[in-house]
């Protein structure tokens, strides 16, 4: 079920454009937030939404780096390693994301708690090597500052007992 | 620790125009923007005739930010006057060129520059509606501009009839989700139509047939944020603070191996190697200098020897490469160019909408070139394979990022031959002294 004030938004999004298609990349987005990812759920309901048919929805999906249609944890890590962030050490420093996680790239922690994704460039090449946590930006990153944020994460969920 | 602070550079060379306001407590408020001249440029352009404006910003002789460089009123010129379909303005807010990180700070600190920027290319062109397309990763701008466009909403800056005008104009932004593709002016307006962001053919232009069938204005963040500034002090005083033809400043955005990262706004034709020793402080760690990406991931490289060039269109243009979006990447002694060739192809070859074959099948048998060529398995001819490939995606392709990948692979491998000669030779990265097979 989505959330009232998640199909408010809805509707305000869909009075922005002329055309009510045009909505459907923020809605899914905004969906996926709420959601965890694009559910079979949201991609029906998205799709009465902007009148198409939920092929069209699930075709536009595809395109997008960012719309998941499967659940990604909790906290999904996504480090650059672009050309900015790879000459300030990115490479190490999502090698060392992976051990302290212990997952690869595109893997989920068992407790569905944190996500990797080696992303490409964030547009945070001036405090490279950069990642964000969701829509969080980290930048200057280094193992150390990596280990404290993820400590500090696990901290604030009472399910994580590591 | 969340970082919402774009860095900015801090450099007594700078020229501050577009960043004048960015250090101000509360920069991104209407009370502040207004307190410093802000909305006065708007108010001017709604007192004088919409062609008048056109030619304003033609005179100033200001080239799109976004990297192609093309005389902005000259585009807004060709959009005709009559139109049986509504007419639009489209901000290209999707910053996703590697290296580059500008448009990011003009929103962050200075939305409201942004909007009143849009509002005057709208009346110039006499369009009523525009939007703000802003990459899906820059989340949180959309909550800084949006809290700015209902400021201004509410104060008579945008909607209808403003500040007793006649002139009727709405704003909105949109919100991309994870695609190079979609800085393309034309892959981004079918994304706004809820498409699929793949680039239509041209012509016709968006000027003449944009978003919804209707003729549409497609301009960068840095573009639209210069045009107050251009009607409030004049097309001359704008010209003449960069170099002939090339109007205004430019955010330069310093990353990679230099000492003090950051953006930085310089008067366009500023020196490249004073960028990188004076406002930069030199390469990080007092190293040598190897190359220079002048303008973000597309541009192709110059070498150490090649930076005695001023950093306006036409001298880089001169020098054999771009200037692009502005992201100047410093690469110092210690870089394999191979890997770095072998990442930036990584990012086309993920980035590639897959429309053209040039592109989509060039892109990626040059990532598992590169990626076997770094790790240890080299052939002969290898760098005349790639090269090859490289020249058969050139110019071949339906918008611009087949050259992008292309561009910078061949400077590469024209440039660096003999880094790849080694790699040959000794069969492993003579950089990294040992044998890295990548798993990507």
């Amino acid at each position: 079920m989505l959330s009232d004030s998640l199909l408010k938004k809805f509707d305000q999004l869909i009075a922005r454009y002329p055309l009510k298609r045009s909505a459907m990349v923020p809605l899914l987005l905004y969906a996926q937030d709420e959601v965890g990812h694009v559910s079979e759920e949201v991609i029906a309901e998205v799709a009465r939404r902007v009148e198409v048919r939920p092929i069209e929805v699930v075709e536009v999906i595809g395109y997008y780096s960012m719309l998941h249609r499967h659940p990604v944890g909790k906290y999904n890590v996504q480090v650059c390693t672009n050309i900015s962030c790879m000459l300030r050490g990115a490479d190490e420093v999502f090698e060392h994301c992976c051990k302290k996680l212990g997952i690869k790239n595109k893997q989920t922690t068992p407790d569905g708690l944190f996500s990797l994704e080696e992303v490409e460039c964030l547009g945070a090449c001036c405090g490279a090597p950069a990642m964000q946590i969701n829509y969080d930006f980290y930048e200057n990153l280094t193992p150390e500052k990596f280990d404290a944020l993820i400590e500090e994460l696990k901290k604030k969920e009472p399910r994580s007992k590591m | 620790m969340p970082g919402y602070h774009s860095p900015m550079g801090n450099s007594p060379l700078e020229v501050k125009v577009i960043s004048k306001r960015f250090g101000l407590p509360n920069s991104s408020s209407l009370d502040v923007f207004v307190q410093h001249d802000g909305y006065q440029a708007l108010k001017k352009a709604l007192a004088v005739k919409p062609e008048d404006v056109i030619n304003e910003v033609k005179n100033s002789g200001l080239r799109g930010r976004g990297g192609a460089g093309f005389n902005t009123g000259m585009k807004w010129s060709f959009v005709p006057k009559q139109s049986a379909k509504p007419k639009y303005v489209v901000c290209n807010a999707d910053e996703s060129e590697p290296g580059t990180c500008k448009d990011r700070p003009l929103m962050e600190y200075d939305p409201h520059q942004l909007i009143e920027g849009i509002v005057i290319a709208g009346y110039a062109i006499q369009s009523h509606q525009g939007f703000i397309y802003v990459r899906g990763e820059y989340r949180y701008l959309l909550d800084i501009v949006d809290k700015a466009l209902a400021e201004a909403y509410a104060a008579g800056f945008l909607g209808k009839n403003i500040q007793g005008s006649g002139f009727d104009f709405d704003l909105c932004t949109h919100t991309g989700a994870g695609a190079y593709e979609c800085g393309e002016e034309t892959a981004l307006l079918n994304s706004l139509e809820g498409l699929r962001g793949y680039p239509r053919i041209k012509p016709p232009f968006p000027a003449v047939v944009g978003l919804y069938g209707g003729p549409t204005v497609v301009n960068n963040v840095e573009t639209l944020s210069n045009v107050p500034h251009i009607l409030l002090n004049g097309a001359d005083w704008y010209s003449k603070l960069g170099s002939p033809k090339n109007g205004g400043t430019r955010l330069f955005c310093l990353s990679g191996h230099i000492a003090r990262p950051g953006v930085y706004e310089l008067p366009m034709g500023f020196p490249l190697r004073r960028i990188i020793e004076e406002v930069g402080g030199g390469v990080l760690g007092g190293k040598k200098l190897k190359a220079v990406i002048p303008g973000g991931s597309s541009c192709p490289v110059l070498t150490a020897d090649e930076i005695d060039v001023n950093m306006d269109y036409d001298s880089v243009a001169k020098a054999g490469s771009m200037l692009g979006s502005g992201g100047v990447v410093v690469l110092d002694e210690d870089t394999c160019m191979v890997k770095l060739a072998g990442r930036i192809m990584r990012f086309y070859a993920h980035e590639s909408c897959g429309w053209c074959i040039p592109c989509r099948e060039g892109t990626s048998w040059l990532k598992h070139l590169f990626d076997r060529f770094h790790g240890g398995a080299a052939l002969a001819n290898d760098p005349d394979t790639a090269l090859d490939v490289s020249m058969n995606i050139l110019g071949k392709t339906l918008c611009p990022l087949g050259d992008a990948a292309a561009m910078p692979t061949i400077s590469i491998l024209k440039k660096f031959r003999h880094e790849f000669e080694e790699h040959i030779k000794l069969g492993y990265c003579p950089y990294e002294k040992t044998v890295v097979m990548s798993e990507k």
